[in-house]
């Protein structure tokens, strides 16, 4: 999941709610899109910018780990796929953002909060990319897991959201399969290869399953967002949906998904499988993840070493806008 | 640091099939120009569309969702605008 712990007010009971509040429960129980300029609770809103912006946030820190290996791919084809890839999740940002936005609050905003460390990307993206079977890994594990969350998102409630987690979702089946296929040719190369192959599995695996966020009994932010439906699943059926969609992948790979405890549950038609180290996850989450530093670093001095640039483009569209107002003058 | 924020746009494209520019999306860019630029990076990376249309949003007037009742209810009751209100028997043929 690319927002986590994205907080929300605790659920209201129908009798708490204004006779506002229970009409726009009912529109959204009824399957109803609720646009922008309608009424909307205050708490609905400020969950929304906080968790669309969290999802921006992290298509575009996203791209950083990914970014780091376009210099260094393979083959020509493997880096235009990758550049591909790389651009996908600008425009991934983008959209996000630009939903996030019908919500009463700026891009630049979100950004400067992006920036302070006010608002959060996933913890996902603060973990290295050290060699090129990473790169598969991630497109592999982390688009497939952010697969998992956004196919349901693209019926939550807010039409907007709605609309940009639809042309994500055409766009996101093309990252896990290019990773998938880097797998493939690592994990069918020479020993080496395949060794490094199973080191990616090994490292981004649990990782991976922090997508999804806290279990759900200690997830205390849930019930609200889900009786507004802008989370659709538990962060647990999730998780549990991932793993089962995941072992016979890693299987066909001839690789081993770093969990003793694996074993296919007849009972449950899952798997069970170890819990990630939940302590791990919120210091990462605390800003004290392998990356965390440089990642931010790198945002805030793309930003700052681009205002000249931004401002220089505005300086010409002044210009250009003034000089189309003098010229009728000047005609005649 | 720069404070001015460059404007939203609304985007529209036209797929290769001849249909109408249909709204895809919004985006920033500093003016119209670039805001085309900007559009065909954002918007048509996948061979989307033949034509782009932008407009600054700060000019599009839109109706309210208050009005949604007077605008939009007087249609629901005229169901004999439909082709299939009217029952035209098999003998005519095809109509």
């Amino acid at each position: 999941m690319y927002a986590q712990l994205v907080k929300s007010d605790g659920l209201k009971s129908r009798e708490e709610m204004s006779p506002e509040e229970r009409a726009f429960q009912d529109r959204v129980d009824n399957g109803e899109k609720i646009e922008p300029k309608e009424w909307m609770p205050e708490g609905y809103r400020k969950t929304l910018i906080r968790q669309i912006g969290q999802h921006a946030h992290s298509e575009i820190v996203g791209q950083l780990p990914e970014g780091n290996w376009i210099t260094r791919a393979p083959t020509l084809e493997r880096k235009a796929i990758l550049l591909a890839k790389v651009q996908d999740e600008a425009g991934h940002g983008l959209y996000l953002y630009s939903a996030a936005e019908t919500l009463g609050v700026s891009r630049d905003e979100l950004q400067e909060k992006l920036h302070s460390g006010k608002m959060k990307y996933s913890s996902i993206f603060n973990y290295p990319t050290l060699n090129w079977a990473d790169i598969g890994a991630v497109g592999w594990l982390v688009d497939g897991a952010a697969i998992m969350n956004q196919v349901p998102l693209q019926r939550t409630s807010y039409g907007p959201y709605s609309r940009a987690m639809i042309r994500i979702c055409k766009e996101e089946s093309f990252h896990q399969r290019q990773g998938y296929a880097i797998m493939m040719k690592m994990a069918s190369g020479t020993p080496e290869q395949k060794e490094m192959a199973q080191d990616a599995l090994n490292r981004f695996w649990y990782p991976s399953l922090m997508m999804f966020g806290p279990s759900d009994k200690d997830s205390v932010h849930s019930a609200q967002s889900m009786a507004w439906k802008i989370k659709m699943n538990t962060n647990d059926e999730l998780r549990q949906k991932f793993v089962n969609e995941t072992v016979p992948q890693a299987e066909y790979l001839g690789l081993n998904v770093p969990d003793d405890k694996l074993a296919w549950n007849e009972d449950k038609q899952g798997y069970d499988f170890s819990e990630p180290d939940w302590n791990e996850f919120f210091e990462v989450i605390k800003g004290n993840g392998p990356c965390n530093r440089e990642r931010l670093n790198a945002r805030v001095k793309a930003w700052d070493e681009g205002a000249w640039f931004r401002d220089g483009l505005n300086a010409y569209a002044e210009k250009a806008a003034d000089r189309r107002k003098a010229a009728p003058v000047a005609a005649e | 640091m720069s404070k001015k924020e460059w404007p939203l746009w609304e985007v529209f494209i036209r797929g290769q099939h001849g249909l109408n520019h249909r709204h895809v999306g919004s985006l920033h860019a500093p003016d119209a120009e670039m805001a085309i630029n900007n559009a065909r990076d954002v918007y048509t990376r996948r061979r989307e569309g033949v034509s782009i249309w932008v407009v600054p949003s700060k000019d599009i007037t839109a109706s309210s969702p208050s009005e949604k009742g007077p605008l939009f209810d007087p249609a629901e009751s005229k169901t004999y605008r439909h082709p299939t209100f009217f029952d035209i028997p098999e003998d005519v043929g095809k109509m």
